[in-house]
């Protein structure tokens, strides 16, 4: 039986090293296949959950994570960020070392306060909730530090990754899983269809700083 | 047989299957104000009827004043929608392909909001309150222009890191109920976890209270959590702006007073009071402030919006009955007052051609009906006697100076704040020398009276039913 929580453990923890490779991409094809190790990653820890834990439910919730995040999201930003040509470098709001530096202290803060908090629940639970935490805390860093409108996508996605892994923790949590899965689907449709390709219409990059001149009450 | 509790979801989520394919906007428009009619009348077959708890969903006296407001300010809306949309076609703002989409997206969205009001399931309750909210931000954006796309992305990105917050702190409120209820369903059910309030986990409680409260307070447009919402308002359709202000802000705050009434039933856990109370009087006093510089009339409001949800969370967060009914009052007063005022703006800005307050001045010269009923709205919104809102502050602050008197002078401060500037901005827009084009107001009036007129006869009379029927929420609250 422990040996299910190593697996499961040890895959959380690659997906926390993937949301610190995240941070640190200068190129926007790195982060996106960084982006897709960690949802592969998640797919796996999920079906390793679905399969020690004998909830076969939840490998639909895998099979999703494999196929639409780790494979047709960053497959269709690649496309689309290689057919823009422009904008191929990470734009960043802070440097990789202070940006790094935060999200290690931000882990730290996840792992001391749901250590400290959950101190009643058992010992795994926690510590994958933790782990959790801390991806979806680095997933929210990555958007407030990254400026062009691609990276920000992925922070989100990043850090919907993290709340499918605290979902899947959260042992016989119903219905959550599913339709989590079904938000992202309908998120990510909505990003592509209603953003990317409408910022672009509109200003031919798909840099927020272009956004920022038009904001409206310096007209 | 099939009950109203499943009708005022039922309905909305046909109809917007059924807009979809309806050509033509005169059609669409006056089938969606039907479908809100009938809407509004499976609400008010919902008040007249008995309480449930059921496994998905629960109706008590609490959630039916959240459900009576909705679908009525959704009805109103729909009218007042059906003859502002033409205008926006006429004028080339949008293309009749467009406006289908909008009729189908209003009533997705009431759906949406109507569900999260009846589910009795966290997660049901969140699923609801997304999809309203993703569907705002379609409809923020509709017009095209990049200061609408602009205000939807922002609004998207901190919608989403709201929606993932709180969908973080609904795990960890099912962690918390586990000790008590076990896995599986009975812990994400509302009703069997608040009987087990108890028994819950005191600490990852509290985890869980500070994560929907920031993830559903984004919602709610708290300060400083506030910033999508100026700009969401001001570039969305006007009817939108109504239901934003009216109602979905509302629907956030009920989620969080569902959690809130969780938390005050764990004695061991934190005191959810003082946490509400500072983010209500911090929001209130900052939009005061904020509403002296605003030069766009729909962010003048939503500006105002936030100060009015900082006065509610405020006298949510005091607690008691009496706060409780001050705050349940305040809250159907204003989703009232401020849809009507959208109502009129949206007049002003067909018929001045701009929501630039500095173009838009001599209204009473130019269309006195329209300044008559906008100047009555913008007083009542200001807390002026007679109306419904003067009632309800004077509620909130008598009953806050009774408990604590120094602490009342800090919302009293924040609203003679807003009340300056917006009598200020008020003054201009009705006197002075007309500039600019004056178009003929072609939107109907009707739905704006009518919230003034309801605004009005709360003010002066509140009928002890009615009385009976929020002492019994406010009780609910604790």
């Amino acid at each position: 039986m422990s040996q299910a929580y190593e697996i499961s453990h040890l895959l959380a923890g690659v997906m926390l090293v993937t949301s610190f490779a995240l941070l640190y991409q200068e190129r926007v094809a790195a982060v996106l296949n960084a982006f897709a190790a960690q949802s592969i990653t998640l797919a796996l820890a999920v079906a390793w959950s679905a399969w020690s834990d004998n909830r076969p439910d939840l490998f639909i919730t895998a099979l999703i994570a494999l196929t639409l995040k780790g494979i047709v999201i960053p497959v269709a930003l690649h496309r689309t960020v290689a057919r823009l040509g422009i904008h191929r470098e990470v734009e960043k709001v802070v440097g990789v070392g202070v940006a790094l530096m935060v999200g290690l202290a931000l882990t730290g803060l996840a792992q001391a306060l749901v250590l400290k908090v959950a101190a009643g629940m058992a010992s795994h639970a926690r510590e994958e909730l933790a782990l959790a935490l801390a991806i979806i805390l680095l997933g929210f860093l990555m958007m407030i530090v990254r400026r062009n409108a691609v990276t920000q996508v992925v922070g989100f996605m990043s850090m919907e990754n993290g709340l499918i892994l605290a979902a899947t923790g959260a042992r016989g949590m119903p219905l959550v899983v599913e339709v989590s899965v079904a938000f992202s689907v309908l998120i990510s449709l909505f990003v592509f269809a209603v953003f990317v390709f409408r910022i672009r219409e509109r200003f031919d990059t798909v840099d927020l700083e272009a956004l920022d001149r038009m904001r409206g009450d310096r007209r | 047989m099939i009950h109203a509790y499943q009708l005022v979801v039922l309905i909305p989520y046909a109809a917007a299957l059924i807009l979809v394919a309806v050509p033509g906007y005169r059609v669409g428009a006056t089938a969606n104000v039907i479908v809100s009619a009938a809407t509004f009348a499976a609400g008010l077959w919902l008040v007249a009827g008995e309480s449930i708890v059921g496994d998905y969903a629960i109706v008590d006296e609490f959630n039916i004043v959240f459900i009576a407001i909705n679908t009525l300010v959704g009805f109103t809306t729909a009218l007042f929608s059906a003859s502002y949309i033409g205008h926006e076609i006429e004028t080339g703002r949008l293309s009749p392909s467009f406006v289908r989409f909008y009729h189908a997206m209003f009533q997705a969205m009431m759906g949406s909001m109507n569900l999260a009001l009846i589910a009795n399931n966290i997660g049901v309750m969140w699923v609801g309150l997304e999809l309203a909210t993703l569907i705002t931000v379609v409809m923020v954006g509709l017009y095209r222009t990049p200061q609408a796309i602009e205000a939807a992305w922002k609004y998207f990105i901190l919608a989403s890191v709201g929606i993932s917050l709180a969908f973080f702190g609904t795990i960890l409120i099912y962690l918390a109920g586990q000790p008590a209820l076990g896995e599986g369903m009975p812990a994400m059910t509302w009703s069997l976890l608040q009987a087990a309030a108890a028994r819950m986990d005191p600490a990852i409680l509290d985890l869980a209270f500070i994560f929907l409260l920031i993830g559903y307070g984004t919602k709610v447009g708290l300060a400083p959590l506030h910033a999508w919402l100026p700009d969401a308002h001001a570039e969305g359709p006007t009817p939108i702006s109504a239901v934003l202000s009216g109602l979905l802000l509302n629907v956030a705050l009920y989620a969080l007073l569902r959690f809130k009434m969780l938390v005050a039933g764990q004695p061991a856990a934190l005191d959810p009071g003082p946490v509400m109370v500072v983010m209500g009087l911090v929001s209130l006093i900052f939009a005061a402030f904020m509403l002296y510089q605003r030069r766009d009339i729909k962010r003048l409001f939503a500006y105002s919006s936030i100060e009015h949800m900082g006065l509610i969370v405020f006298a949510f967060g005091m607690g008691g009955p009496l706060a409780n009914f001050a705050g349940l009052l305040h809250m159907a007063m204003h989703s009232l007052t401020k849809s009507g005022i959208f109502f009129a703006v949206g007049h002003i800005a067909q018929a001045k051609g701009t929501q630039r307050i500095a173009e838009i001045r001599g209204l009473s010269v130019t269309h006195p009906r329209l300044a008559v009923v906008f100047a009555l709205a913008v007083l009542a919104i200001c807390g002026m006697p007679p109306f419904g809102v003067f009632a309800s502050e004077f509620l909130i602050l008598t009953t806050t100076f009774a408990r604590e008197p120094w602490l009342a002078l800090l919302p009293a401060f924040g609203l003679l704040v807003g009340f300056g500037a917006l009598l200020m901005r008020l003054q201009g827009t009705i006197f002075g020398e007309p500039v600019g084009p004056a178009h003929r107001v072609e939107a109907s009036s009707v739905p704006m009276v009518l919230h003034l007129l309801l605004v009005l006869a709360a003010g002066i009379f509140l009928p002890p039913l009615l009385v009976a029927w929020f002492q019994r929420a406010a009780e609910l609250l604790g």
